[in-house]
């Protein structure tokens, strides 16, 4: 940050509003990579993901590009799958996490003022806890580990945060006057939230989604880490991590290869969101 | 602001999920959940009040005592490794701003945008195969099973699982720091410092670290609240005998007193730094305190 770039009037500033962001486009290019894998799992994979192709723990080859695992199979073909599953939890978790944490926020934004406090205090005791541990919490009540309950138990940790932060931005946008003269005119409250409130809340909200994605993704590698995420069946980044750390001796591949494919995506997420923030508010330009 | 002041309150709602499928899987007469809920809650909230977490449905010995011998090795792993995230990532932050059109700032906050997209346990392994299986400085895991009566072997053990919690928050820690001092560099009354004629150094010691401050040490509360989050899954990785593996292998079990009593614990930890943060804000900043004392 240069002298210049703070003396520069925020007319000049919003001049100059990129539609073209570096970050954004490398962003782009790692998920696009991620989702291209993805999809491409659902018809085609090296090898039959439960098929033992070759010996154990063999090292990478040109036949097995990332070696083999303990039960001979192949492992670039596992990580291509955790590619998979690391989307679907991310993008469930986030759907859920959007659907009650807006629905909570802008109840709470719209409530009594009694109510909104309860709510509020509510959503900040919930936020103090990390949302693994929330993670942990709803998967050690429902019955048995599942894909469906990783997402779930991430999507309701979620809610919290993105409920406080529709209820603030909600607020904000209420105060304004031209909420009133739509009021005036005759347009009902869910025309207003539809019409006004969304439409100005959505820049912010897309930004976090895409941290909370993020969050999200690293938090079911960690749940399955743990062993309280999808079972075997899905090769979840977390779970083969979990399964090449007794073999690091052998085969240090195991617990590297998948670690990278991880840490690709989240970063790609993370400067998609840094992205969509400098494309969404020029201001904050200024401060990077 | 009253909320945090009522640690029953969040207690509740935390506890009440574990206390669930306690009802229906659970011996049922013996916990005595076959009384309305209303009773049991009631019974709990009192046998809470009176430290008493209940015994194990496993090995039958009292909670309380297990969570006290396990905070042994989760207590000294949390706040080690807390104070070393904040030795390395508020100088760094601090530099990365400064600096910001260096190469050595710009490196800094790119490693630190690397270090929030780690997961915790990736490191943990990552140190593993670096010191304990190449070069075997430190041991892979476990903890003396004499505790604390060896310190030298405790404090080895303890070397690896520190660095890599302190390696991942020093990374959000960073981010934090660098945004606080970004702020304080854009401010008017660093301007008006350097104006009057302090150098920047001056300037920044004198007024941007009080200014700085202020919102990094509420971000500290939450950071020191999922360290402790943190050290459940690097206990696992390094399998450390702390309160993280009691809660796990509660969950697994369904040791449901178990789980109660972690949750509990844990419950107050977070509380009660959430509150010293709050107090700690107040004697940096003035406004806070004239702000809450108009309010109440």
């Amino acid at each position: 940050m240069s002298a210049a770039d703070e003396l520069t009037p925020a007319v000049v500033t919003a001049a100059r509003k990129p539609r073209w962001s570096p970050t954004f486009t490398i962003g782009l290019i790692l998920v696009g990579i991620h989702v291209a894998i993805a999809l491409l799992t659902l018809f085609w994979t090296p090898y039959d993901p439960t098929s033992t192709t070759g010996g154990r723990l063999e090292p990478p080859s040109f036949i097995h590009w990332a070696g083999t695992d303990r039960l001979g199979r192949d492992f670039f073909t596992q990580i291509m799958i955790g590619s998979r599953i690391a989307l679907i939890v991310g993008a469930g978790a986030v759907a859920i996490g959007a659907a009650i944490g807006v629905t909570i926020g802008l109840l709470a934004a719209f409530a009594t003022r009694f109510l909104d406090d309860a709510l509020a205090a509510t959503l900040d005791i919930l936020i103090a806890f990390p949302t693994l541990l929330l993670a942990m919490l709803v998967v050690a009540a429902s019955e048995g580990a599942s894909l469906w309950s990783a997402i779930l138990a991430l999507g309701i940790a979620m809610s919290a945060i993105v409920a406080r932060l529709t209820r603030i931005l909600a607020k904000r946008v209420l105060q304004n006057d031209y909420i009133t003269a739509s009021r005036t005119s005759g347009t009902s409250w869910p025309g207003v939230v539809v019409r006004h409130v969304l439409p100005n809340i959505w820049p912010t909200l897309s930004v976090n989604f895409a941290l909370q994605f993020g969050i999200a993704v690293i938090a079911e590698s960690s749940l399955s880490y743990l062993g309280l995420g999808a079972p075997p069946p899905n090769a979840s980044w977390g779970r083969l991590l979990q399964e090449a750390q007794g073999t690091v001796y052998t085969a240090p591949i195991g617990a590297i290869a998948p670690g990278i494919a991880l840490v690709t995506l989240v970063i790609g997420i993370n400067l998609l969101a840094d992205g969509l923030r400098d494309i969404g508010d020029p201001t904050r330009r200024i401060s990077r | 602001m009253l909320l945090r002041l009522l640690p029953g309150d969040p207690a509740n709602t935390l506890l009440s999920v574990g206390a669930d499928p306690q009802q229906i899987e659970a011996a049922r007469e013996q916990l005595g959940s076959n009384l309305p809920l209303g009773e049991q809650f009631v019974r709990f909230v009192g046998s809470l009040a009176s430290f008493d977490l209940g015994n194990s449905f496993i090995s039958r010995a009292p909670v309380a005592d297990e969570i006290v011998a396990r905070l042994t090795v989760t207590l000294p792993l949390t706040l080690l490794a807390f104070t070393l995230a904040i030795v390395i990532a508020v100088p760094f932050g601090i530099v990365s701003a400064v600096k910001a059109d260096r190469w050595y700032g710009a490196a800094i906050s790119t490693v630190s945008q690397l270090g929030i997209a780690i997961p915790v346990f990736w490191v943990g392994i990552l140190l593993v195969t670096a010191f304990a299986v190449n070069i075997r400085v430190f041991p892979s895991g476990g903890f003396p099973s004499r505790g604390w009566h060896a310190p030298a072997e405790a404090l080895r053990a303890l070397t690896l699982p520190v660095l890599t919690l302190a390696i991942v928050m020093s990374a959000s820690l960073l981010r934090y720091v660098r945004t606080a001092t970004l702020d304080v560099l854009g401010s008017d009354y660093l301007r008006t410092a350097r104006a009057l004629g302090s150098t920047f150094t001056e300037a920044l010691v004198r007024h941007g670290i009080r200014n700085g401050a202020v919102p990094v040490i509420s971000i500290l509360g939450i950071e020191l609240a999922s360290a402790f989050l943190g050290a459940v899954v690097v206990e696992r990785v390094f399998t450390l005998p702390g309160l993280g593996s009691m809660l796990l292998l509660g969950i697994q079990q369904r040791d449901y007193p178990n789980v109660q009593g972690v949750l509990f614990v844990s419950t107050l930890l977070v509380l009660l730094v959430g509150f010293t943060a709050d107090l700690a804000q107040r004697l940096i900043d003035p406004r806070l305190r004239d702000k809450a004392g108009a309010a109440s």
